[in-house]
């Protein structure tokens, strides 16, 4: 599977959470198969979508699931232990690990070669880390979602891109309807 | 005065509760003050676009956030102010140790002083500058100011304002 199906697949388990979405193509993705007021897209700013959803999930209680890319997290692995040791057990990391950079061509990332994610967040201190294959996500996510237990999850699938659109919304009006939805 | 006290007074009284540290010997104490105060959620950052990424978070999630750290940092977010604080439109009141300036004993630290004021300038972020120590006493308006306008704002504080270097 690629990114965009298993964006589909879990678009009805990430519906009615608030979800801060990586930069790019699943950001596009996302918003295309299923636009919600409870999505938060980033535009710019690659590797921080583990610590906007991470400083979120630390300000109130409702879940917060990070959708996040190898590549992404390669650009900020210092979150990891940051994450670890302050973790809250409403927060879902998933990142999605097709070991490329999709967004600029899918140039090969080192998750895709050498370097474990799950080692690594595992090494950083976080406690409960699952790599699942793209097939099997569904459950495991929403028992992550359904658990009082911080979760980081390595979900294994292809790399590859579908065509769309770039994202037209002005931020601002994405930001303000994320926090209506937020407060909601 | 206890500047580091007075620092966190202020923050505490305009509801900051979500506050995130890079450290710097100049910043011990007010690190320390974010430690120690309940109000505040102290969470110590690896590095300052980190930082800046957990407080917009916070921020989104109904809190109010702000971010201390080195004039280093400047080098390091300059990206992240531009395409997620100032993009998005949302505060963040940035307390800045100002290395290089008066009083700084290692000579490295002023080359990215002299360029701190210019790319904040060209980020078009408001920048306050404190030298003495009475110079706090803006602090209080310029939270205020930070939350009013939405923008992040830079509080540069050198040497001299944290009584310097004792014998170095």
């Amino acid at each position: 599977m690629i990114r965009s199906e298993i964006l589909k697949e879990i678009a009805p388990i990430i519906r009615d959470h608030l979800v801060v979405c990586n930069i790019g193509l699943p950001s596009q993705e996302l918003h295309m198969i299923d636009d919600q007021p409870t999505n938060f897209y980033m535009l710019g700013t690659m590797g921080l979508a583990s610590s906007i959803g991470f400083g979120l999930a630390l300000a109130q209680d409702k879940p917060v699931i990070s959708i996040d890319g190898d590549g992404s997290v390669l650009t900020n692995l210092g979150t990891l232990p940051t994450i670890a040791n302050n973790a809250t057990g409403n927060y879902t990391l998933l990142i999605i690990d097709n070991g490329s950079y999709g967004s600029t061509g899918d140039q090969p990332t080192y998750a895709g070669k050498k370097t474990s994610l799950t080692a690594v967040a595992k090494a950083c201190g976080c406690d409960t880390v699952i790599e699942v294959p793209d097939k099997d996500l569904g459950p495991v996510l929403q028992s992550a979602i359904d658990s009082d237990e911080m979760t980081v999850i390595v979900c294994k699938c292809d790399s590859g891109n579908i065509k769309l659109p770039v994202i037209t919304m002005d931020p601002v009006v994405i930001r303000h309807r994320f926090m209506e939805a937020v407060k909601a | 005065m206890n500047i580091d006290k007075k620092i966190a007074d202020d923050l505490v009284a305009n509801d900051v509760s979500f506050v995130t540290t890079v450290p710097c010997k100049q910043l011990a104490g007010v690190i320390e003050e974010m430690e120690n105060r309940e109000e505040i959620f102290h969470i110590p950052s690896n590095k300052e676009d980190e930082g800046m990424g957990l407080c917009a978070g916070a921020f989104m999630g109904g809190k109010r956030p702000a971010i201390i750290m080195q004039n280093t940092a400047i080098g390091v977010t300059i990206n992240t102010l531009a395409t997620l604080t100032q993009y998005y439109r949302m505060p963040l009141p940035m307390i800045i140790s100002y290395r290089g300036e008066l009083r700084e004993p290692v000579a490295c630290q002023v080359e990215m002083a002299v360029h701190t004021k210019a790319l904040l300038a060209q980020l078009n972020i408001p920048t306050y500058h404190f030298h003495w120590q009475k110079d706090v006493e803006e602090f209080d308006n310029i939270l205020k100011y930070t939350f009013m306008c939405n923008k992040p704002v830079a509080i540069l504080t050198d040497a001299n304002f944290w009584g310097g270097y004792g014998d170095q």
